[in-house]
């Protein structure tokens, strides 16, 4: 054929073909999505702080191991309460002159997602030690050191955050250790991540391959343990252990024990579940940090709220009485009362 | 007949011996008391096993013995003939001699066998009896099993054992001694026979003379020595010394390629093998930070910073280098012309390698394009490289446009068109106009998947049309299949980018339309394969004798296997386990590695003795081929393994931190993995280096002093 012997025809031809099909697969739903799609009504965008917070987070590489897209699995529903939508990128545009725009969906998932992380983990305290060493919060972690975004001060100014660092992660430094504008901008980018609450009458998309069977758990009177097929310590593991830990003992200064915890010991189970469903800020004046609401923002069912009580009161030599998940679901709906009450009053 | 008697008496004590054991093994199973009952029947099976065993022995010399005292009932012509056969050359000829020098021996004599074994026998026979008479007396069924019975017997089992175990060293020897006799008798007899039959005596000088015959070697080739008259033997190697390592063959001869072209070309592979050892030992590295994560606190060395500094260095760096470096080679031999413009090639040279340090450097000090993975280099950085890629491309282009044969060589069709598809994939991964919220993403997959299946794969194929055949000295299997290839690659390679975004926010169709392309991936996949395979057809004897086709075979299957897993992976029934996992991570050095690096090492090892005439050492160019490979198998499996069980863990809701847990095992497997291929990146920078400017070989020296003889006037002294 003619055109296997010219090297014009052939190589334009191939060309040819080539951006065509660039212009059908690529050029063209990228256009699409950047001009159909705007942010969603309650996003907020990133204020000065949180914007140089993405900075550092994208300068670290930090995409290279954790995700910003829940997908529509079911597996995912851990990172958010919803599947993400084109318009949750929306916010997104080119960084500077010289750098891309940075949805940071990422390509693998060697840490935890980070869509909802402002949520799951609204403590700045936690952040931070857990940036200074992430072992020190989570043993197992193989997270990289960001020691470099702290400095050591004898004397730190007023206004500075000092890192309460326990003393195994030290590494013998003895002055106290304070964070740079860089780590506070990057703590403070990352409690900006939350995922928006689609507006009213726009579908949510559902989460697909899930289990066919309804939780077990939910057949009442029964109390959630792991019999009735929900693993309180998975539960605690993936809600609660990042900063109580998985002895309980939280660390000293920074999150309470829940060892011989007077809450959890309680035979009655209201404090303990009120405080799953909306957070406690009572021993803030000692130094322990605001613990967030994690159970409405991780978006947990009365029964999975049951199984955790259930297993803190078990654990670590707690003896407490056990509660079931229709007593969870009972304080959980005397709050919609005791705030509808108040308002009335 | 004495003999015989004594047999008798040792086949009688033997069984008088095993009796009092019979009876104590049919009672135990009666016994109740489990307790003991397991001890006794322990106690009671070893003895047995070891009276049986010695039984057994003792039988067996006893029937020695017996063959050795009767009598040859065969004729005594038979017997005669068997006994010579028997003979070795030096026995028959001592025989000879004998005869001749005519001397005789005196009779032989059978030794009596001692007083003590007759003793020993009957000792033997009534310790026995007394052993058998006493368990008979005190036979009870309890009785026999308790423990003091028990103990008893083990008592008398002991002395009965090493009477037992005498008597058969006794038997022994009077077996040999007895043996002996029969021999040194036979002997005689043979020697006497010879001395006076003539008849057996020619039998024996026969037989000696049967023995004596050699072969001279020469029977097949004749008297005449070999010579090759049409010069047809080449590369005849002497064995002097045993090999550890098979010889295998020797590169092609020197090619007359323009200096000047292999100079460029060997700064092209140079380079591109020093950003291999550089980029793999950063590689190496961040994956030990997966076990040892408090390995360092350096902000330049951490794995965020240093990830995409390996990704792009073995990218940009190695492979792209070594690429366009065999490239120049190609694209002027198949158009049977010389390279437009070696200058335009330098250009692109150092244009490429600044590209590379400068990127990485800003990489490591933090700044980056923002995220998308392979396109983290910033745009003034990327825009150097993609202004060597198209410098280059012009100087291709022009070269083929020179060419001197009509039709253009498959392997030009896939360097051009890859060349050309990259420029475009850069451009329109950097042009911001579209990119904006999910545009970015959407890119982002078009780009990376781009930039690995339309430039390294692509590009690589070219290279193998042409070296493959080369090294196999047959043609390419199919010309028409490598076209279908060719169009079917850009038909659907080009569709299948956003497959790494399955699931999330962007377009589901164009989610689906990625699925289609991978599916339609098989199409050039299997056409590919198909015609390197065939192309093998035939030749597969060859590998064994090569040190450049196991590359292309590992390449070839890595082909086959790796670009079949990437469409296994894009359904989205698998895609919701394999992604984000260390599945990723492992497909992709089995494609990036497997395919593209063991094609590109083929191609090397092939062309640059032909360059410069220098051979690597083959033992260490199978010391790399094997560290490679094992490498990539020990880093890529273990991966494959956690990959899977970790998504299996998400899907079953396990929490996050029991797949960083679960993964453990699997990322030390890993770093053992990737400190192979680091290892056998050192031995091939050095095979380089031996390549390049290794000693003077035998023949170039030969080739220097007969050219200046050729120079030096004939009436000279030399």
């Amino acid at each position: 054929m003619e055109i296997y012997n010219n090297h014009r025809k052939l190589f334009t031809v191939a060309l040819c073909f080539f951006v065509l099909l660039t212009f059908f697969v690529a050029i063209v739903p990228a256009t699409s999505n950047q001009n159909n799609n705007a942010p969603l009504p309650g996003s907020i965008p990133l204020t000065k702080l949180e914007t140089q917070g993405k900075n550092v987070f994208i300068a670290e590489g930090c995409v290279a191991c954790h995700t910003q897209q829940v997908r529509n699995l079911d597996m995912d529903k851990v990172w958010g309460t919803r599947p993400g939508i084109s318009a949750d990128y929306a916010n997104n545009s080119r960084t500077d002159v010289w750098r891309n725009t940075a949805t940071l969906m990422g390509s693998e998932r060697t840490g935890p997602d980070l869509t909802n992380i402002g949520l799951r983990q609204p403590s700045s305290d936690w952040h931070l030690l857990h940036l200074f060493n992430p072992r020190s919060v989570v043993a197992a972690s193989i997270m990289p050191s960001y020691e470099w975004l702290f400095t050591v001060r004898d004397y730190p100014w007023p206004g500075e955050v000092v890192v309460n660092v326990p003393d195994d992660f030290r590494k013998r430094i003895t002055g106290r250790i304070v964070a740079s504008d860089k780590a506070l901008a990057l703590v403070a980018y990352l409690k900006s991540l939350k995922q928006v609450k689609l507006p009213d009458g726009k579908p949510v998309p559902i989460f697909l391959y899930g289990k066919t069977a309804e939780i077990s758990g939910s057949t009442p009177g029964k109390p959630g343990t792991g019999k009735a097929g929900l693993d309180g310590a998975a539960l605690y593991a993936t809600n609660c252990q990042a900063c109580h830990q998985e002895n309980g003992e939280g660390l000293r200064g920074a999150f309470p024990s829940l060892k011989d915890s007077k809450v959890v010991l309680d035979p009655s189970a209201e404090v303990q579940v009120t405080i799953i469903m909306k957070g406690y800020n009572g021993r803030a004046s000692e130094g322990y940090g605001v613990m967030p609401p994690v159970g409405t923002n991780n978006n947990l069912k009365s029964e999975e709220v049951a199984a955790i009580v259930n297993h803190e009161r078990s654990s670590w030599g707690n003896n407490s009485k056990m509660v079931t998940a229709d007593e969870v679901k009972k304080i959980i709906a005397s709050f919609g009362k005791g705030e509808a009450t108040t308002a009335k009053k | 007949m004495k003999i015989r008697f004594y047999l008798f008496f040792i086949l009688v004590t033997a069984l008088l011996a095993c009796s009092p054991f019979n009876t104590v093994y049919a009672v135990v199973p009666v016994e109740i008391n489990p307790q003991v009952n397991v001890i006794a029947c322990l106690i009671v099976a070893f003895t047995v096993f070891f009276i049986l065993l010695m039984l057994v022995w003792i039988i067996r010399l006893a029937k020695e013995l017996n063959e050795d005292t009767s009598s040859k009932e065969i004729t005594v012509e038979k017997w005669r003939f068997r006994q010579i056969n028997g003979l070795d050359s030096r026995q028959l000829e001592l025989l000879i001699r004998r005869r001749n020098s005519k001397r005789r021996k005196g009779k032989p004599n059978i030794e009596r066998p001692g007083l003590k074994t007759t003793v020993i026998v009957i000792l033997f026979c009534l310790l026995s009896i007394a052993a058998r008479a006493q368990t008979a007396e005190d036979g009870g069924e309890h009785v026999l099993t308790s423990p003091g019975m028990i103990i008893m017997l083990a008592l008398i089992c002991i002395p009965l054992l090493a009477v037992m175990f005498f008597v058969g060293v006794r038997l022994q020897h009077l077996a040999n001694k007895t043996r002996y006799s029969r021999i040194k008798k036979e002997t005689h007899d043979l020697a006497e026979t010879v001395d006076s039959d003539d008849a057996v005596f020619e039998e024996l000088v026969k037989r000696k003379q049967a023995l004596d015959y050699k072969l001279t070697n020469k029977e097949l080739s004749g008297k005449v020595d070999p010579e090759d008259a049409r010069g047809m033997l080449l590369n005849v190697g002497e064995i002097n010394s045993p090999r550890f390592f098979a010889a295998k063959r020797k590169a092609a001869a020197r090619h007359q390629a323009d200096p000047e072209l292999v100079k460029l070309i060997m700064w092209y592979l140079g380079t591109a093998a020093l950003w291999l050892v550089v980029g793999t030992s950063i590689g190496e590295y961040i994956g030990i930070k997966f076990v040892a994560p408090d390995a360092d606190h350096v902000s330049w060395l951490s794995f965020g910073r240093l990830r995409p500094v390996h990704t792009n260095m073995v990218f940009w760096g190695w492979s792209s280098l070594a690429m366009i470096g065999l490239g120049y080679y190609v694209v002027s031999t198949v158009s049977n012309t010389a390279i437009r413009s070696i200058k335009r090639g330098y250009q692109s040279l150092v244009l490429i390698n600044s590209a590379v340090v400068a990127g990485s450097l800003s990489l490591m000090a933090g700044i980056n394009n923002g995220g998308g993975e392979y396109r983290e280099y910033t745009w003034p950085v990327m825009g150097l490289f993609a202004a060597g890629i198209v410098i280059s491309l012009v100087n291709y282009l022009q070269t083929v446009a020179d060419r001197k044969t009509k039709e253009i060589y498959i392997s030009n069709w896939y360097i051009i068109s890859a060349m050309m598809f990259i420029t475009v994939i850069a451009v329109v991964g950097y042009i911001p106009l579209y990119q904006n919220g999910l545009g970015e993403t959407i890119i982002q997959g078009y780009y990376m998947h781009q930039a690995v299946g339309m430039w390294f794969m692509l590009f690589n194929l070219g290279l193998v049309y042409y070296f493959l055949p080369q090294q196999l000295n047959t043609p390419i299997y199919s010309y028409s299949l490598g076209i279908l290839a060719f169009w079917a690659q850009i038909l659907f390679y080009t569709l299948i980018g956003t497959h790494h975004f399955l699931f999330s926010s962007i377009p589901w169709w164009l989610q689906t339309v990625a699925i289609v392309g991978s599916m339609g991936m098989l199409i050039p996949v299997f056409a590919g394969t198909t015609n390197f395979l065939m192309t093998f057809k035939g030749n597969y004897h060859k590998i064994g004798r090569s040190y450049t086709l196991p590359f292309y075979i590992v390449g070839v299957l890595f082909y086959f296997t790796g670009s079949t897993q990437g469409t296994a992976e894009a359904f989205r029934s698998t895609n919701l386990v394999w992604h984000f996992t260390d599945f990723t991570v492992a497909h992709s050095h089995l494609t990036m590695y497997g395919i593209i690096a063991f094609m590109l090492w083929a191609c090397i090892y092939t062309l640059v003795p032909r360059l410069t005439g220098k051979e690597p050492k083959q033992g260490l160019v199978g010391a790399h081929f094997w560290m490679a490979l094992i490498g990539v198998l020990f880093y890529t499996i273990p991966l494959m393994i956690g990959g899977t069980l970790k998504g299996i863990a998400w899907t079953q809701g396990k929490p996050f931190i029991d797949g960083v847990v679960l993964m453990a095992p699997y990322w030390l497997w890993r770093a053992i993995g990737g400190s192979l291929m680091w290892a056998s990146h050192l031995v091939f920078a050095w095979n380089m280096y031996v390549m390049f400017a290794g000693n003077r070989t035998e023949s170039e020296m030969k080739n220097q002093i007969f050219d200046q003889l050729s120079h030096t006037p004939i009436n000279a002294e030399i």
